[in-house]
């Protein structure tokens, strides 16, 4: 007879107290109560295993449901524009023609320019706290305050950023000469650097302090400097970790919404430089889903969430992937 | 010493210098944005302010009660939804580490956690707005109850893998059956960690304002009924701020300050419960 | 005279495809105390584990054949009844960290869910305590958590959680081999005690223990049993060569 671990036996008939010593100790009346329980515990424990495993079942459903669900509901978009629509250079609902293309040019560079910006900041908290000071109540605090930047609700940048930085801005811009709009995406991309500074940091962090300690040491007493020792001995051990970092912070700023929206001055022209007004995917889709008044203009913006679900979970995976094979 | 090695050294020093300089500088900007936003909120926010509704255009004064009130009941709601749910799941996922559904399942929480907010609202809408016939607090928290998953999910499975075997078997060696070994000793021990996921997930949604936009989607009135649209402050904030009207972003201003310090101290008091309630194995 | 009280059937167990115990026949009379021995890997464990069914835990883990406990194979029951009647005491000492000491002694009845008068529960902590020497030495800290014990009193107090349950068989693998030579011997003096009321199965590398407490031996090799005998007769003229290798140090 062979038994495993997934195979539940079914309780044995249960003779009262069969089987035991009938010493005469203080726990022999609840030696019979302990037995008449259990009865009942091996139903719940059934009944609990089975609830946990229907609940991973679930998970597994709801993001089936979710991926159909975004595929089903952009069939109208689907058929009517096929891949054209990821090419179409204009999006006028209003004549049913729908090109993402300025979404997609605005997504991309907002999303890379904020890029740029922010990971020389969220290496430099990944090696201050990783690294130069590990411990104490400086990098603690250092610590704490970065991941704060994640916790502020985007919603509240956003509105930041339309009342203190989209003016400056705009004095900015014309100072250089160019149209002085002030929304538009170098301010969304501005706003996007900081909320993603803290995601690159805290796993760059996480990586570098995983490089053993041997290795930094034979670099040294080789009489290596420090800013050596991070060159030849952390930066290529760390490489891809940090390259999943960056990964996971695209992600974010790639599906961010709200912060966008409101700074980055919703047009669906195509951008003609990083400070002309544009829109993101996700922009597009906050501003419009609810004005969407015919079905196949709706299927679009659908059809764009699906982009977008595609997009970043890509991203995300090889992120994920990336740390995975790190941490192995 | 030669010029060669006090180059090198040098390079070094400045090389230390910027990481320094360049940490420091990402606090800047959080500094001035929690600065910026309590001095323009912390004078709107008087009881007054609390217990009222919001006035039409034109009449000042007026509070924010509708979206406090929204808020918290759309956040209870995908909590009683979302907790039960994940903590279970994580179970599920650190009990069989190794079977095939753990994996599928853990593929599923990794690709929702890196859903676009505004994607889980369209998804919700679908599900429960369209078939409902009309836009209610009940979908809002369903799609805030999707994101808070992956975060309960991962927390509860990492921290219950952290706990030794030992742990387990002293358990099952006293006879105890599975659910009781997993609730009444592997989770309590555990807890701590568990309730930290749980905190960050709540904090995580309180601010979430995209998945309500075509869900709650908000409601200039105090209303308790789930199945009715509501306002939540996240989805005011963006409303008023985004209006031509300076007494609406007066109120957007009050709005943020209240919603920033909420999600703060949540953050604060996580950190505070993962030390106090940790337990030392 | 003497019954049976587990025997095993032509018991095997394996983890995946490896097989780790190798049919192994065994009869064990009530109220013995019997040691177990053998080298590293030999699988005492492992035969240990698959007496309360603990062995299946392990994912991957399979067994055949049985395991009679009065006449009845645990296989065929729910494990959690084999548990119950069939205690065990882990090498490393495992108290719950998160009870008091209290609470550990009556975890059995306490996270089975096993509402008890305070009184009774009173006299069984006492009683338990009692019986593992441990009483006095905790009998003013009850409420202090279990883990902020001493290793040897930790150890003695996952003792005194087995006996709570009055189990009919008590199973230790190595339960002194991470303690100190003074609570060593204060868990063996406790085997003495136990002796009395408890059929125990000692996993041991130490055999001045085994032949300080146990009434017979059974010597494991790859995965057999190749002997079992009277705990003298094992020592002073044991049959197979394997044994008297190993009791002479032949091999480890
Ligand atoms: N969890 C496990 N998974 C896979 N194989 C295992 C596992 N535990 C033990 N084994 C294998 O089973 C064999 C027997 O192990 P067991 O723990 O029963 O030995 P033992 O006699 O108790 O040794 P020791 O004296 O070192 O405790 C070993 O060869 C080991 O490789
Ligand atoms: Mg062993």
């Amino acid at each position: 007879m062979e038994t495993s671990v997934d195979k539940v036996l079914k309780p044995a008939p249960l003779k009262n107290g069969a089987g035991f010593n009938s010493q005469k100790t203080p726990e022999t009346v609840s030696t019979n109560k302990r037995l008449k329980r259990s009865h009942r515990q091996i139903r719940a424990e059934n009944i609990f295993r089975r609830t946990i495993m229907i609940v991973a079942v679930a998970t597994v459903v709801l993001v089936t449901g979710i991926m159909v669900t975004l595929a089903y509901q952009s069939r109208l978009s689907i058929q009517s524009a096929g891949l054209g629509f990821l090419w179409g250079k204009v999006w006028d609902p209003v004549r049913d023609i729908f090109g993402v293309y300025p979404f997609l040019l605005g997504t991309l560079l907002t999303s890379f320019l904020a890029l740029i910006i922010s990971v020389p900041f969220s290496f430099a908290v990944a090696l201050f706290l990783g690294e130069y000071f590990p411990k104490g109540w400086m990098p603690d605090l250092l610590k704490n305050t970065v991941e704060l930047i994640a916790a502020v609700p985007s919603v509240i940048y956003g509105f930041w950023g339309l009342a203190v930085l989209v003016p400056i801005v705009r004095t900015f811009e014309s100072a250089i000469g160019v149209d002085a709009i002030g929304q538009g995406i170098f301010s969304s991309s501005l706003i996007l650097a900081i909320m993603i500074i803290p995601y690159a940091a805290s796993l760059g962090r996480s990586m570098i302090q995983m490089v053993p300690s041997n290795l930094k040491e034979a670099a040294y007493s080789l009489g290596a400097t420090r800013w050596e020792v991070i060159r030849m001995v952390i930066l290529p051990y760390t490489k891809s970790g940090l390259f999943a970092g960056v990964m996971l912070s695209l992600g974010r700023a790639l599906g961010e919404t709200m912060a966008v929206t409101m700074v980055i001055g919703n047009t669906s022209l195509i951008p003609k430089n990083i400070f002309s007004p544009g829109n993101t995917m996700a922009s597009v889709i906050a501003n419009e889903f609810t004005e969407a008044d015919h079905p196949v203009y709706l299927s679009a913006l659908i059809e764009l969430g699906l982009v977008l679900f595609v997009v970043t979970v890509v991203i995300n995976m090889i992120g994920k992937r990336l740390i995975k094979g790190v941490t192995k | 010493m030669s010029v060669a090695i006090k180059y090198r050294i040098g390079k070094s020093t400045v090389f230390q210098a910027l990481v320094m300089v360049l940490s420091f500088a990402c606090v800047v900007p959080l500094i001035f944005i929690l600065i910026y936003i309590l001095q323009a909120g912390i004078t709107k926010i008087n009881w007054h302010f609390l217990t009222n509704l919001p006035k039409p255009v034109g009449e000042t004064g007026g509070g924010i009660a509708n979206a406090l009130v929204g808020t918290s009941i759309i956040i209870a709601t995908a909590s009683v939804i979302a907790i039960p749910f994940g903590i279970l799941c994580g179970i599920y996922l650190s009990e069989n580490k190794n079977s095939k559904l753990a994996y599928w399942s853990r593929l599923c929480i990794d690709i929702l956690q890196g859903v676009p907010s505004i994607v889980i609202g369209i998804v919700a809408y679908f599900w429960l707005v369209k078939p409902l016939n009309g836009f209610s607090a009940l979908s809002g928290s369903v799609a805030l109850a999707i994101m808070m998953l992956p975060i309960v999910v991962r927390s509860t499975e990492e921290t219950l893998l952290l706990l030794p075997d030992s742990l387990r078997e002293a358990a099952y060696a006293l006879g105890m059956p599975f659910h009781r070994v997993i609730l009444k000793v592997i989770v309590p021990c555990g807890i701590s960690g568990i309730l930290s996921g749980v905190m960050l997930s709540v904090a995580r949604i309180t601010g979430e304002t995209a998945p309500l936009l075509f869900t709650a989607f908000g409601n200039p009135y105090l209303t308790t009924d789930i199945t009715k649209p509501m306002q939540s402050l996240p989805l005011l904030i963006f409303n008023y701020a985004t209006s031509p009207y300076n007494d609406w972003h007066d109120l957007a201003w009050g709005a943020s300050c209240i919603l920033l310090i909420w999600v703060l101290l949540l953050n604060i008091f996580t950190k505070l419960i993962t030390r106090k309630w940790k337990v030392q194995l | 005279m003497e019954s049976t009280i587990v025997k095993s059937v032509n018991y095997n167990a394996y983890f995946g495809d490896n097989h780790v115990v190798k049919d192994v026949n065994i009869e064990i009379p009530r109220n013995t105390t019997i040691a177990v021995m053998g080298p590293s890997g030999c699988g005492k464990t492992t035969f240990l584990r698959g007496i309360n069914r603990m062995h299946e835990l392990i994912p991957g883990a399979t067994a055949k054949g049985q395991i009679l406990l009065n006449g009845e194979d645990v296989m065929e029951m729910h494990p959690i009844f084999v548990r119950l009647k069939i205690g065990m005491v882990f090498q490393r000492p495992n108290p719950f960290p998160n009870l008091s000491i209290y609470d550990n002694v009556i975890a059995g009845y306490k996270l089975n869910g096993i509402k008890l008068p305070k009184a009774e529960k009173d006299t069984i902590v006492e009683h338990s305590l009692t019986r593992v020497a441990l009483w006095n030495e905790v009998k003013d800290s009850l409420t202090k958590k279990g883990s902020f014990l001493s290793g040897g009193q930790q150890q003695r107090l996952c003792i005194a959680r087995a006996v709570a349950m009055e189990p009919e068989v008590l199973l230790f693998d190595e339960p002194t081999s991470a303690l100190d030579p003074i609570s060593t011997s204060t868990v063996e003096e406790l085997f003495h005690e136990l002796k009395k009321n408890y059929t125990l199965i000692i996993v041991t590398h130490n055999m001045q223990q085994a032949a300080r407490v146990s009434d017979r031996t059974a010597f494991f090799y790859m995965g057999e049993l190749v002997e079992f005998d009277d705990t003298k007769t094992m020592f002073t003229n044991p049959k197979d060569i394997r044994t008297q290798n190993y009791i002479t140090g032949r091999f480890s």
